[in-house]
């Protein structure tokens, strides 16, 4: 049985619709659907419950090197109070999942991994992580709340006296007395902020998000939009882009990637394995949504899959990520859909870039 | 006369005259949501009951459109192939295709039938 988020109640209430998704009742469009939600957070303001996600604590004298030793990224001398995104990989360069690190200090780490991750990550990070550090899932404890757009930070600042002022940065607020960690990040594309509470604390800074919601255009959103907001600004999804037989270097996120920093978990193998597949965004210039699972052909050959795809509410058109073999010439793109070819053509990602 | 009516799968039959269209009920449409594009086939088309001869593509999922009845098609709803979202706006006037009838699916349901149905499957 899935198990609910402490918004769960008051979601429905608001006309949730709900699905099952990574163990939890979530909801995937409230009443003005998705796309109506998807383009109050390009011009306005979205707020998403997204508590199915998980976070760990990890502590101690030796935090910082063992962030370094688990992730990708660079965490040595890292700023406190930034976060990062990276991949955690296995020894063979597989992904293990993508995350989101935070730095308290150098002994204090606050780790966001996906909701379908968690135990999985769990148990890495602890059979391979130092002795003197300490790892806490408080995953069931914690709920989180994403408010984005380019009205976030007006509709945030009315809740909280202090919000990070720079994106991927957090700090630690209040709202009427509860404690609520506030970080400018997001999986939208857009500016915005991710609001960390405990369970008991989350139902009254939600209240309030939706109390002052239209004041400024502001929508409740779900994991439909959630999914083409993400897509329109080309971030993998773990599952979907990436698993375990994805090697980090075959997703296109190199800069999150430091080949050249003391070794990591994974380093090696990725050095010495050349990629086998590169992630690419296509544009369709036919009509129809290349869904994921679509063949892609480059001429007559079938050189890879659709990861991600859907109609880019922003654009107009439908986009696509793919999984492609890497090292083949790209002409002639089109992708197969329910057995009819339609035209594509390689594009930039993200397909959909915010300007300001 | 006007003669509306609903089948197991969601369409909406409607016959006026000699005209029969088809379309899709306003629960679909709320069930699939945004429509983002419409495929209808040629004209001179044959439909067969139970058959679909139609689909309607969500941000979700795709939506085929079942036949309702036996026949061929005369007319296309061509306004749609541009505005799917006419689906959601009002999906009784949203019709997709009209069709000359030869025979209609005995399962059809009048409004209180399918309201029925729909409320006890929800």
């Amino acid at each position: 049985m899935a198990k609910k988020t402490a918004l769960y109640d008051r979601l429905g209430d608001l006309g949730a619709k709900f699905t099952e998704f990574c163990g939890f009742y979530m909801p995937v469009q409230f009443e003005r659907g998705i796309l109506a939600e998807h383009k109050a957070v390009r011009t306005k303001a979205g707020i998403f419950d997204v508590s199915h996600m998980g976070e760990f604590v990890l502590e101690g004298e030796n935090a910082e090197r063992d962030a370094e030793k688990l992730f990708t990224n660079g965490f040595l001398g890292m700023p406190d109070g930034r976060a990062r995104y990276t991949l955690m990989c296995d020894f063979e360069g597989g992904v293990i999942d993508d995350l989101l690190v935070y730095r308290a200090d150098r002994n204090k780490f606050y780790i966001v991994v996906n909701a379908s991750n968690i135990e999985k990550d769990r148990e890495w990070m602890l059979k391979n992580m130092t002795f003197e550090s300490r790892l806490r899932d408080i995953s069931d404890e914690i709920s989180m709340i994403a408010v984005q757009g380019p009205n976030a930070e007006a509709l945030v600042k009315r809740l909280f006296s202090l919000v990070p002022a720079r994106f991927y940065t957090f700090l630690f607020s209040e709202f009427k007395g509860l404690k609520a960690a506030v970080s400018r990040t997001g999986y939208t594309g857009e500016d915005g902020f991710e609001i960390y509470a405990e369970n008991s604390a989350i139902g009254p800074i939600f209240d309030e998000c939706i109390r002052i919601k239209d004041e400024y255009g502001a929508e409740l959103c779900g994991l439909g939009a959630r999914d083409t907001l993400r897509l329109e600004s080309a971030m993998p999804l773990y599952g979907h882009e990436m698993s375990g037989e994805t090697l980090a270097t075959e997703l296109r996120l190199d800069s999150f990637i430091k080949l050249g920093k003391e070794a990591f978990i994974g380093r090696d193998a990725l050095l010495s394995k050349p990629p086998k597949y590169a992630r690419i965004g296509l544009k369709l210039l036919g009509r129809g949504i290349a869904r994921e699972a679509c063949p892609v052909f480059s001429g007559d050959t079938e050189i890879g899959v659709v990861t991600s795809g859907s109609l880019s509410p922003s654009l107009g058109y439908a986009v696509a990520m793919a999984r492609v073999k890497s090292g083949i010439e790209l002409f002639d793109l089109s992708v197969s859909v329910r057995g009819k070819s339609i035209e594509a053509e390689l594009t930039e990602m993200p397909f959909y870039k915010r300007n300001y | 006369m006007k003669d509306m009516r609903y089948s197991k799968t969601h369409e909406w039959v409607k016959t006026e005259g000699a005209v029969v269209s088809v379309g899709v009920t306003e629960y679909a449409a709320e069930q699939m949501g945004d429509a983002v594009f419409v495929e209808l086939p040629e004209i001179g088309a044959s439909l067969k009951i139970g058959k679909p001869f139609a689909s309607i593509e969500s941000i979700k999922a795709v939506s085929e459109v079942i036949s309702p009845v036996t026949g061929r098609i005369t007319e296309i709803n061509q306004s749609l192939l541009d505005s799917p979202e006419a689906i959601n706006r009002d999906a009784l006037s949203a019709w997709l295709i009209r069709a000359e009838v030869s025979a209609f699916d005995g399962t059809l349901m009048d409004e209180a039938e399918y309201n029925k149905a729909v409320s006890v499957s929800e």
